[in-house]
């Protein structure tokens, strides 16, 4: 653990506020009705809490939150079997946020366009896999542009997020 | 932002344009649609005719008219399946994914040649 000097009820309780706020950005996104016809097109306000937990607090606890919320979320606000999009977006989508990131070669804006477009990319996978209607696949094109601009907005917003709490530790 | 952040933006931005454009120079006229209900085809039907039909014992609703094909009806949240429009080109694909069901437009056989 990056933090073994911090008690583990603080960091349990950290770790509950970040889900929570996780949950809610998953739910004020579910409000935004949808700019295109096409499942999967959204902004992915909930990866901004998770931005944030890779930079600022750790990899595992990104993880944690992460899995988690996908679960509760898809248990409270839809359907069980969005859980496998989900799932399936989100381990893509953090495996690759977290290379990018250990490179360091890369802005966090990066990291998060990366991120989006992942993410994209294994919903698409699982939904042609669930369907079997492989020309779903030609819809990859109107995600990945979607997911390039949908990272861009977020790695903005979690960049400054950053940068204001560089000296808080949690 | 560095230099080579922008390339690799550019670079899936750049894929993704080229994908786009060459799925729309690809598109064909559409002749069928194939319904799917969890990756198995339970119906296929040509887009030459009228007629409505429910999906997946009534989740869905498809109809198709004047070459075209579209959903009217869907049990699920979102909506976005009706949302979707009209599709008449091959490859195009209406999906509901809360019922698992697809509609995919398929164009004539491929190597048949209609003009000779």
């Amino acid at each position: 653990m990056a933090n073994t000097s911090k008690s583990a009820p603080r960091r349990v309780a950290f770790l509950g506020l970040f889900i929570a706020l996780a949950m809610i950005l998953s739910y004020v996104e579910s409000l935004i009705p949808p700019l295109v016809a096409v499942q999967g097109v959204k902004i992915g306000l909930p990866n901004l809490v998770i931005m944030f937990m890779l930079y600022r607090v750790g990899s595992r606890e990104a993880i944690t939150v992460s899995l988690i919320r996908v679960v509760l979320v898809s248990l409270l606000f839809s359907s069980a079997m969005s859980m496998a999009y989900g799932l399936a977006g989100a381990a893509l989508s953090l495996s690759g946020m977290m290379l990018l990131k250990k490179t360091g070669l890369f802005s966090p804006i990066t990291v998060s366009v990366v991120g989006g477009v992942l993410h994209n990319i294994g919903q698409i996978a699982v939904a042609i896999l669930i369907t079997g209607t492989k020309q779903l696949v030609l819809y990859l094109p109107v995600l990945l542009i979607s997911g390039v601009i949908a990272g861009v907005a977020i790695g903005i917003c979690a960049g400054l997020l950053i940068k204001r709490f560089e000296k808080l530790r949690f | 932002m560095k230099k080579r952040d922008f390339i690799l933006i550019g670079g899936i931005l750049l894929f993704a344009l080229a994908a786009l454009l060459a799925v729309e120079l690809s598109k064909e006229p559409g002749a069928y649609v194939i319904v799917r209900v969890d990756g198995e085809e339970t119906a296929r039907y040509s887009l030459s005719q009228t007629l409505t039909a429910d999906i997946n014992g009534g989740t869905n609703t498809l109809h198709i008219e004047s070459g075209k094909a579209w959903l009217t009806q869907a049990q699920c949240p979102d909506h976005l399946c009706i949302k979707r429009g009209m599709i008449d080109e091959a490859g195009e694909t209406i999906t509901c994914l809360p019922n698992r069901v697809t509609v995919t437009v398929y164009g004539t056989e491929t190597g048949v040649d209609l003009v000779s």
